[in-house]
């Protein structure tokens, strides 16, 4: 698979499940187990993915200067900053501390 | 929480010129604000690999902000062959875009068996979690299909554009490392699951994923620890609990900024 079949595979999919909820009878989807799990789905693969993000290298768990943008966005959340000043903040906060030879 | 738009049977008319603007206003501003973060993404595929026309194709084509970070997140981590992952991860990170589906196309598919297939596949590709916000907010079926149009298209525009200046941005400036965009993307995760941690259920579901994809990293391929999280939603969701309203997108003017 190259790169560009995966993004458009990944496209395609990403529109059916736009569609499915325009198409199928809201009776084959509308469980309460269902509709939990599909709920809940987004919050845990975002744990997942910032785990992956912030602290493997490869298979190996380390702890480097993405640990401290981790620590400062959830500081800035909590404060209630926005999306885009956040994601700043933890880019200058990656980028600072390996500039002062922290991970 | 907004209140729930009325749908099919509601007496129709025409919205006051003051109703519509109000509508206009929001949708354009929604659409706006979560537009221009269209560049970090656009900034975060290019240095994750992908080029500037795979990095567009997923604003045009895949068009949910959740799902595009996902996917440069985990190609980036795992290249090439995390790609499977990569697509499964995408692909349920925007089941919730299905879900919000169900409620907005009681005002949208106005007699579903006469909506023309041009327009409900429009709908569908424009319904994310700001377009569901908006219109699902507005008390009228009219404000709420205007809500709906006007939000989903002011945000693909912005979204888009952005990317494209966010690839462009990034392809100039070298390693990513040292610019900290590993840590934006960090920060860029936790941005998005931030607003999804309000019920104790999707706490407790974050908390389980955290701990499985943490034990998982070093058995398992670049990608997989994040379906392995996955699994966290399905066992606490089966279990039950209190998880208040279903499938409701989170709002973009009480959940501060909105998310793609």
């Amino acid at each position: 698979m190259t790169l560009t079949t995966a993004v458009l595979v990944a496209c395609a999919l990403a529109f059916a499940t736009k569609a499915v909820g325009y198409v199928v009878p809201p009776r084959l989807v509308e469980g309460e187990r269902t509709m939990r799990v599909s709920t809940l789905l987004p919050a845990a693969l975002l744990a997942g993915l910032i785990v992956v993000q912030t602290v493997a290298d490869g298979p190996a768990l380390v702890l480097d200067a993405r640990i401290g943008a981790l620590v400062v966005a959830a500081l800035l959340l909590w404060r209630g900053a926005g999306f885009i000043t956040v994601v700043i903040a933890g880019a200058v906060t990656a980028a600072l501390l390996r500039l002062i030879g922290l991970g | 929480m907004p209140p729930r738009a009325m749908s099919e049977g509601a007496p129709t008319g025409e919205l006051s010129p003051e109703r519509r603007r109000a509508v206009l206003r929001q949708s354009w501003s929604v659409g706006i604000a979560t537009g221009l973060y269209g560049v970090s993404f656009g900034a975060l595929s290019v240095a994750a690999g992908l080029n500037l026309w795979q990095t567009q194709a997923l604003s045009a084509l895949m068009f949910t902000g959740g799902s595009q970070f996902a996917l440069v997140g985990i190609v980036g981590t795992g290249g090439l062959a995390a790609a499977p992952a990569a697509i499964a991860t995408a692909t349920m990170l925007s089941i919730r875009n299905g879900l919000y589906a169900l409620s907005t196309r009681r005002f949208l598919l106005t007699g579903a068996a006469h909506t023309p297939v041009v327009r409900t596949a429009a709908a569908a590709h424009l319904t994310i979690d700001e377009s569901s916000a908006v219109g699902l907010a507005q008390p009228e079926p009219q404000a709420a299909r205007l809500g709906f149009w006007h939000t989903g298209v002011a945000v693909f525009l912005f979204w888009n554009l952005m990317t494209l200046v966010g690839a462009l941005a990034g392809s100039v400036i070298g390693d990513p490392a040292t610019w900290g965009l590993d840590g934006a993307a960090v920060a860029a995760f936790l941005a998005l699951l931030w607003p999804r941690l309000k019920a104790a259920d999707a706490r407790l579901t974050a908390a389980v994923a955290t701990v499985l994809a943490l034990v998982m990293v070093p058995f398992v391929p670049a990608g997989v620890p994040v379906l392995i999280a996955a699994v966290a939603a399905v066992v606490i969701g089966i279990r039950g609990g209190t998880t208040g309203r279903l499938a409701d997108p989170p709002d973009p003017r009480t959940d501060g900024d909105p998310i793609p």
